[in-house]
């Protein structure tokens, strides 16, 4: 693979994607409304109930919106993850997935490149929702927002292979509920996205194992430290390897030999 | 490092199973440069599942092919740099214009903007689509989405270029428009082709015909060898013998 190639058609794909993104306005404003339902509704009406002790990295009390807004920008990147997958299951039922596999590059590069975009993608998203939060006053150090970057790639990435793993999986569109209500909702409610890990603990303490290993709340925890100009090693570490394990399993189920393309067996749409 | 067979598809000894269910048995042919080799069989003969090992989107345990002599499992970029593809399906982005399209298949072959913007000109005039570059794949009809499929197919002018039932669904002037462009493309470009179809009028009489039927060759050679003689009602004839369905 030349490197001269692999760069115009990694440009190709963001780009394609960026394209699809801009024309889908109604999943843009989707994308920020979700999150921001949660910070204006949810989160206002929890104020009261919820307190926030000082935990790292926060050095003082905190108001329940400022907790929450990190776990939304999770939100953002892990509906991202899925929408991705859902455009992949699509696009393989459309066939323009084809176009896309029988580009003369390695197939974990094209699957990377389509991941990459997707995460670029989501980081547009967050940056917006961050624009929005900060004038309803919720107000990171300026230097939190330039650390959170590398930290948004990495969660974003890590989120993005779960959702290509999962479409390698799913044979057709109408599966995707499923990974509704098995994936998204359970990852989601069971992380430190809504409530710190000390707080679950309180209520029960397998929720608050499960909490703990789940690959989303590690990499929630990865962007709060990071907002925060801080470096949260064990969550970067994670996040990291669920991000390896996720890709690897991913190429191996669009292998065209060993992976689930095969073992789903039916001719080729 | 490449074969050098001289040939711009060899499959060799090819066999791929479903499971249980055999797809293709002992598949066995190859493609000169120029040719044009009308591959007939009816639904369900296996030609998407040929299709589909050729381009890579499947991998055979059993067999060979070779595209301009690199191996597609081992040197699967080599291969697919010299490959063009039609689907059955229309594998274009709806919402995204002609162009849009265009570029993006070309920056999947490496091509720099400047290189992509000349070839797309140049493919687009020869299918006549250039004035409707700018409009979206969803606005065109299914005649002028297949010209930008072909169109997209030679951006990177593929030794090679394969069409899985291109015409399918489309009127009878687009699909007489879509057999002698690409017969004309065989002629002139020294392009080769292999073009699966169970429509015996998209035969000519100077193609190399290959009939498949539930995942075998039954006959393979010039048309007047394999029906012999090369009007369509010989053509109709020997396919309804050799596969005992009736052509359409």
């Amino acid at each position: 693979m030349r490197f001269g190639h692999a760069v115009i058609a990694l440009k190709g794909i963001i780009k394609r994607e960026l394209w699809r993104f801009l024309l889908q306005r109604e999943r843009f404003i989707a994308a920020l409304v979700r999150p921001l339902v949660w910070l204006f509704v949810f989160a206002a009406g929890f104020r009261s109930t919820l307190g926030i002790a000082i935990i790292p990295p926060y050095e003082t009390y905190i108001l329940y919106e400022v907790y929450i807004a990190v776990g939304l920008i999770g939100m953002i990147q892990l509906f991202n993850g899925m929408q991705s997958s859902l455009s992949m299951v699509y696009d393989r039922e459309m066939g323009s997935m084809k176009t896309l596999l029988v580009s003369p590059l390695p197939r974990w590069f094209l699957l990377t490149g389509k991941l990459m975009a997707g995460t670029f993608v989501s980081i547009l998203q967050a940056y917006v929702f961050l624009l929005i939060a900060w004038f309803y006053d919720i107000q990171a150090p300026w230097l939190g927002y330039v650390t959170l970057f590398p930290a948004l790639i990495l969660a974003g990435l890590m989120l993005g292979a779960l959702g290509m793993l999962l479409s390698s999986f799913i044979k057709q569109l109408e599966n995707f509920a499923g990974v509704m209500n098995f994936v998204i909702f359970p990852m989601f409610f069971m992380s430190t996205a809504l409530y710190p890990l000390w707080k679950i603990k309180e209520s029960s303490e397998l929720l608050h194992t499960l909490a703990s290993y789940n690959p989303f709340s590690q990499a929630v925890e990865l962007l709060r430290f990071a907002l925060y100009g801080q470096f949260n090693l064990y969550a970067f570490l994670y996040t990291l390897a669920a991000f390896f394990v996720f890709m690897s399993v991913a190429v191996w189920g669009y292998n065209p030999s060993k992976g689930m393309m095969v073992k789903k067996g039916g001719g080729p749409s | 490092m490449s074969q050098s067979t001289g040939l711009s598809l060899v499959v060799k000894t090819l066999s791929y199973a479903y499971g249980n269910k055999e797809a293709l048995s002992d598949i066995n042919f190859s493609i000169a440069p120029g040719e044009c080799t009308i591959l007939l069989g009816p639904n369900g003969a296996g030609k998407s599942t040929l299709f589909s090992l050729i381009t890579h989107l499947y991998n055979s345990r059993d067999g060979e092919i070779l595209i301009n002599g690199f191996e597609v499992k081992k040197q699967s970029c080599q291969a697919l740099a010299n490959l063009g593809v039609v689907f059955q399906q229309t594998t274009l982005d709806m919402d995204l214009s002609v162009l849009q399209n265009l570029h993006y298949h070309a920056s999947l072959h490496g091509m720099t903007r400047k290189q992509a913007s000349i070839r797309i000109n140049e493919e687009l005039e020869r299918q006549g689509m250039l004035a409707r570059k700018d409009e979206k794949i969803r606005q065109l009809n299914g005649g002028h989405r297949r010209r930008v499929e072909i169109a997209r197919a030679l951006l990177h002018k593929p030794s090679l270029l394969l069409l899985d039932e291109p015409t399918v669904g489309l009127d009878v002037p687009s699909r007489k428009g879509i057999v002698e462009h690409v017969h004309s493309l065989c002629e002139n470009d020294d392009l080769s082709v292999l073009w699966a179809t169970h429509l015996i009028d998209e035969v000519y009489p100077t193609d190399k015909l290959i009939v498949l039927h539930e995942g075998e060759i039954k006959a393979q050679g010039s048309v007047s060898n394999v029906c012999g003689g090369d009007s369509t009602d010989e053509i109709s004839h020997a396919f309804k013998q050799l596969t005992q369905v009736k052509p359409l």
